[in-house]
């Protein structure tokens, strides 16, 4: 029987608070705890990151910031930003709420795990968190975690930090199975009738595939964490050789540090996907929406999102170029990495001519959609530098590789970050935020970030080298550039404190906001057609919606409105489209 | 219109800064041009797209602007448009790689003519070997290495022992002469690294990784490490000087043998000039200044009879007995604001007295 | 399979067939949802102990590896979980035939399978201790307990599981849940059983 007809048609929560806001089963409140708490540890890796750049604009300035709190402000600001804010915001904050409303589900299919998912992520906060607390202080070896550096005196939280992160990073992982596993069955099996694969939107797509990278490559840090916790505590010599350290010959022998490389990359770079792809599945619904132009290529848009997810699993070694692995392993690599460049650059050319004969209303979300194009396009085309191995070698661990990988991670996701929340706020809260507010962060966000970014990619081209603490008495970096770190440190401080402007408009406004209609946007997707807002335990009421059509039907040639909502009954053929006309398309 | 004139600005900028920028690659000084020559390519291509891209985003913004009577079209997908633009940037993408895996074949090839290198790298400094009159390198291992043998040089093998080891000083190579780099490090990850020379590999402990270059160009080079090391990876520097023929020889003439260095120091002259003779053989000014900056650890200028105060918060005069346990027995007291981070340096008394009496040096 | 491909190469945006009459259902397989869910979790398990797998036959062919002899009492606990394996079986098919008492008295038998291979791993444990195999002995032992112990952490999670479906819905009132917990146990332990007969292979022959 379908998943679908199981349904009684009425959904009791319980009304007691805790059971309703805490520990509540119901998607929607799991995927605001997520995101909110997603949110409070990013803003505390944001301040660690102007921590950052003071040492390194104004060297001193700031007399508790010796290497070792330098150190673990690089670890802690990477590690925070890349796993608990990103990731767990797409996959546990917009996964969480948009799967069952766009598929058409009452919930997920596993609500009592999926609240437990987001109860083992705090506490995978939690448990990274108390490595401020214990002797030492968090680890500071990077958020990569190399050994043996790792887990040896000389390193800072060589002793505890590193078993907090390691023990952190595991209940992360449970946290995101279970998670996974509901993203996952959910899609596949509770999708309501007619809501076939290919009428999906393409944010389901790509978190779908997503979670898929996820699940096959979180294992692999897994892994890579339990034996490096094994090295820690145990004394093995998984990762370990046989090293004198510090004066003193160590006991153990024969492991590879390579080893770790290879399985943390096998990890790293489909979570760089992890974190691209649910970006550009909502960016490509956003876009869709506020050009009243249906995604360009649709079909394409797909097959790029499951070739880029199938290709990350075989490009990973081009983190590892100057690794000391086998040197041929270069050739391949190089070549699948330029390879995967390929469908992405198909996404790129498709959201622009999303817009191209479109109807453009530049509000908020549109802004920051189309900003993300711009960082996007910059951020993968360094990435073509990298993933050359040749190019690679002289650019490896300087500043080139950090501006790309912010430009192309940071900036780009988070411009679609701030362009979701934006743009689902009225239907996730009923009101709508202040839009004044909403174009000063986008403008100062996005004019702001280039300006710190773009030119650090010259001071890796200088040779400038990146994990630094200190630049002093070095005759091949030019006097100059110590003038433009100065200069990116007050950029970035700069646009860093706004975006608490962000922040109260969000807050202020779930109180003091106008009252959003169910539709603001016009949209076709489901989301925006429950009869509440937000939309109430459930969902939908007494009736499921059954979909008729697929997501971007704007501005269909005869409808008299330029959007058609999916559970909207009718439909066209070739021939209506070429004509114009759809014959059964409901008015008004 | 804003959002347009943003994005034409930025690609306007952004050329221009490209231009402009004082921030460019270091002087090349080694045969790897090509790696340049390469970057340089994938900038005209990439940057083509970017300006296009960008230019007709810009475009868009502006010409499809909302209004009230505009109606967009309904364009599901154009077959063939994508088809073009898929086929276009594969060519573009297999445009980059070639040259870059032609490049990279050079890389991985080592010329049959080039002489062998060893870079040795440990917390926080770099040392060096090099095969000597027998032309060959004797084995090493870290299993071997004592406080006498700090590179692990094997003592039984006959190819070691005319081995020249440079510690604590600047390595010196031949200039237009190839060489394989041989890389080892005695505790953890390293990376060597001259940005003039544009090569580089990670130095990973319990392998031999290597890279190849041939200098072109005489002069010093700054050599840096480029693997995040633990504290003091910032300071980890030496110097690469890059001679002619003659300057060569002359300081390949100067250099000790492994076998020399086993033969144990000659007692005997300047106290003061020997013991930075050792603390220089030693590395410690891989995190001790002379000049009062803070580093991984205290500045010895101004050390010997000073006061200072310890993790614990107790005081102590950093006097005879004070500095020879800090050299030999570190951990015993940490100075307060520094990280437990020194290995124990047994020196024979009398290389103590020496240090000891350069330290007082400083503090004139 | 070439169902999903034709559905990748369809174009959505035109009607088909769907318009006319109620929209086909869609879900992708026809099984119960909690089915679905633990074969994605398979997936993520398999994943899981290829890994481990891929990094033994990295690490074993480095000069240090001694290769290990496993004890004797490693057959008898392998039996013992093929045991468990055949009364979870049973306990699923007189499920399926709703004799109750019956069933549960197979999974009684199947539990307490688990257990025993859980407790009788230990006592390998103790024995390759006893004949001075520890942990960081050899890089042969290190995974040896290491593969071992994420094995027997996964046995564990399935005989927890076990217990809460006997537990709880072990009464009258919910049958089909009951069914549909022993019917994901039983695929559960089979699947264990599986991935140690392979990695009970690799750790004997290497």
């Amino acid at each position: 029987m379908a998943y679908a007809d199981q349904d009684t048609g009425h959904h009791e929560g319980s009304n007691k608070f805790i059971w309703k806001y805490v520990f509540s089963q119901d998607h929607k409140v799991i995927a605001v705890q997520y995101g909110c708490t997603a949110i409070a540890v990013g803003l505390l890796a944001l301040v660690l990151s102007w921590l950052m750049r003071m040492q390194i604009g104004f060297p001193g300035s700031l007399e508790f910031i010796d290497p070792t709190a330098y150190y673990q402000y690089v670890t802690m600001h990477g590690m925070i930003m890349v796993i608990y804010l990103l990731t767990a915001f797409f996959l546990g904050g917009f996964g969480n709420y948009l799967i069952p409303l766009m598929c058409g589900a009452r919930d997920m299919v596993f609500p009592f795990l999926n609240m437990l998912s987001y109860w083992f992520y705090l506490v995978s906060v939690i448990i990274l968190m108390s490595s401020y607390f214990v002797p030492g202080g968090p680890t500071g070896a990077g958020w990569t975690l190399y050994p043996p550096q790792a887990i040896l005196q000389g390193t800072p939280g060589a002793d505890w930090g590193i078993i907090m992160m390691l023990a952190s990073l595991a209940v992360f992982i449970i946290a995101f199975t279970m998670g996974g596993l509901n993203y996952i069955t959910t899609i596949l099996q509770a999708r309501c009738k007619g809501m076939t694969l290919m009428r999906m939107p393409l944010t389901i797509w790509s978190i779908f595939t997503a979670t898929v990278l996820g699940l096959l490559a979180f294992p692999a840090l897994f892994v890579s964490a339990v034996m490096l916790l094994f090295d820690r505590l145990l004394g093995t010599s998984f990762f370990m050789p046989y090293i004198v350290h510090m004066g003193q010959a160590m006991e153990t022998s024969g492991g590879s540090p390579v080893l770790f490389q290879h399985l943390f990359w096998f990890f790293g770079h489909p979570e760089v996907y992890i974190v691209a792809l649910p970006a550009f599945g909502l960016v490509s619904d956003i876009l869709s929406t506020h050009a009243r132009k249906n995604v360009f290529g649709y079909r394409m848009m797909v097959w790029a999102i499951l070739a880029i997810g199938g290709i990350s699993f075989i490009v990973w070694a081009h983190h590892m170029y100057v690794s000391g692995m086998n040197l041929y392993l270069g050739f391949f690599f190089a070549t699948t990495t330029l390879i995967i460049a390929i469908p992405t650059a198909v996404k790129v050319y498709n959201w622009t001519l999303t817009l191209w004969h479109g109807n453009i209303h530049l509000n908020t979300p549109m802004l920051f959609a189309i900003g993300f194009i711009s960082t996007f396009l910059i951020g993968g085309l360094t990435g073509l530098f990298l993933g050359n191995v040749a190019v690679d070698i002289p650019l490896s661990d300087t500043y080139f590789v950090v501006a790309h990988f912010h430009m192309v991670m940071a900036i780009a996701p988070v411009m679609v970050v701030f362009a979701a929340i934006y743009h689902w706020y009225p239907k996730m809260s009923g009101r709508m935020y202040n839009e004044t507010m909403g174009k000063i962060h986008f403008w100062v966000t996005f004019i702001g970030t280039y300006l710190i970014y773009f030119p650090m990619h010259y001071l890796g081209f200088e040779g400038m080298p990146r994990r630094y603490y200190a630049y002093e008495g070095y005759e091949f970096i030019s006097e100059s550039a110590q003038g433009l770190n100065e200069y990116i440190t007050v950029v970035a401080i700069f646009v860093g404190v706004l975006q608490f402007l962000f922040i109260y408009n969000m807050a202020v406004s779930l109180k003091y906001g106008k009252k959003a209609p169910a539709n603001p946007w016009h949209a076709t997707t489901l989301e925006w057609q429950t009869p509440d807002t937000p939309p109430c335990h459930g969902n939908w009421r007494d009736n499921l919606p059954v979909v008729y059509r697929w997501a971007y039907d704007y501005s269909v040639p005869g409808a008299e409105k330029d959007y058609i909502p999916q559970n909207v009954p009718g439909g066209h053929t070739e021939e209506d489209i070429e004509h114009g006309g759809d014959p059964q398309g409901a008015p008004a | 219109m804003a959002l347009a004139i943003v994005l034409i600005a930025m690609v306007v900028g952004s050329v221009i800064f490209h231009f402009w920028s004082p921030w460019w690659f270091t002087p090349l000084a080694s045969n790897w041009g090509a790696m340049d020559a390469t970057i340089m390519f994938t900038f005209w291509v990439t940057g083509a797209v970017f300006v296009a891209v960008n230019l007709f985003l810009a475009y868009c913004v502006i010409k499809f602007k909302h209004s009230p009577d505009r109606r967009s079209a309904y364009e599901p997908e154009n077959s063939k448009l994508e088809t073009w633009l898929t086929a276009i940037t594969t060519v573009g993408v297999f445009a980059m790689l070639a040259p870059g895996l032609i490049v990279y074949k050079q890389f991985v090839q080592v010329p049959d003519d080039a002489v062998i290198f060893e870079a040795v790298g440990h917390q926080w400094q770099w040392s060096y070997r090099l095969p000597g009159k027998d032309g060959a390198l004797g084995k090493a291992d870290n299993r071997n290495v004592t406080f006498d043998n700090p590179l692990g040089v094997d003592p039984d093998d006959p190819w070691g022992q005319d081995d020249l080891i440079v510690v604590g000083a600047p390595a010196h190579i031949l200039v237009d002469q190839p060489i394989r780099f041989n890389l080892r490090s005695k505790d953890v990850l390293h990376d060597f690294y001259v940005p003039q020379f544009r090569a580089k590999m990670d130095v990973v402990p319990g392998l031999v990784s290597y890279f190849w270059m041939t200098p072109t160009v005489t002069g010093t080079y700054e050599v840096l490490c480029a693997e995040l090391c633990g504290v003091g990876h910032y300071n980890m520097r030496s110097k690469v000087v890059v001679d002619t023929a003659e300057d060569y020889a002359l300081w390949l003439r100067s250099q000790r043998t492994f076998a020399e260095t086993q033969g144990g120091q000659a007692p005997g002259g300047d106290p003061v000039e020997r013991g930075e003779q050792l603390a220089q053989q030693q590395g410690c000014m891989a995190c001790h200044s002379l000049d009062g900056s803070r580093g991984v650890g205290p500045t010895w200028q101004g050390m010997y009879g000073r006061t200072e105060v310890l993790a614990d918060g107790s005081s102590v005069t950093a006097d005879d007995a004070y500095l020879r346990e800090s050299i030999t027995n570190p951990n015993a007291k940490i100075v307060q604001g520094y990280p437990p981070v020194m290995a124990a340096y047994p020196f024979s008394d009398d290389d103590l007295d020496a240090i000891i009496a350069y330290f007082m040096s400083l503090s004139e | 399979m070439s169902g999903v491909i034709k559905t990748l190469a369809s174009k959505p945006w035109l009607s088909g067939q769907d318009t006319v009459g109620a929209p086909a259902d869609v879900e992708m397989f026809a099984l119960p949802e909690q089915k679905v869910g633990l074969r994605v979790f398979f997936g993520v398990a398999t994943s899981l102990f290829l890994l481990f797998i891929v990094s033994y036959r990295m690490r074993m062919y480095y000069e240090d590896w001694v290769p290990l002899q496993e004890p004797l009492l490693m057959w008898f606990n392998t039996g013992v979980l093929l045991f468990a394996s055949v009364f979870m079986q049973l306990a699923k098919g007189r499920a399926a035939a709703a004799s109750w008492q019956v069933a549960q008295r197979w999974l009684i038998l199947g539990g307490a399978g688990a257990m025993a291979f859980v407790a009788l791993q230990l006592l390998v444990w103790q024995q390759l201790a006893a004949s001075g195999h520890f942990v960081s002995s050899n890089p042969s032992s290190s995974f040896f307990y290491l593969i071992t112990a994420v094995h027997g952490v996964h046995i564990v999670g399935g005989i927890l599981a076990l217990a809460y479906i006997m537990l709880l819905s072990g009464g009258a009132e919910d049958r089909e849940r009951y069914r549909m917990g022993i019917d994901l146990c039983t695929v559960y332990w089979h699947y264990l059983l599986i991935v140690w007969l392979v990695l009970f292979y690799m750790l004997l022959t290497t």
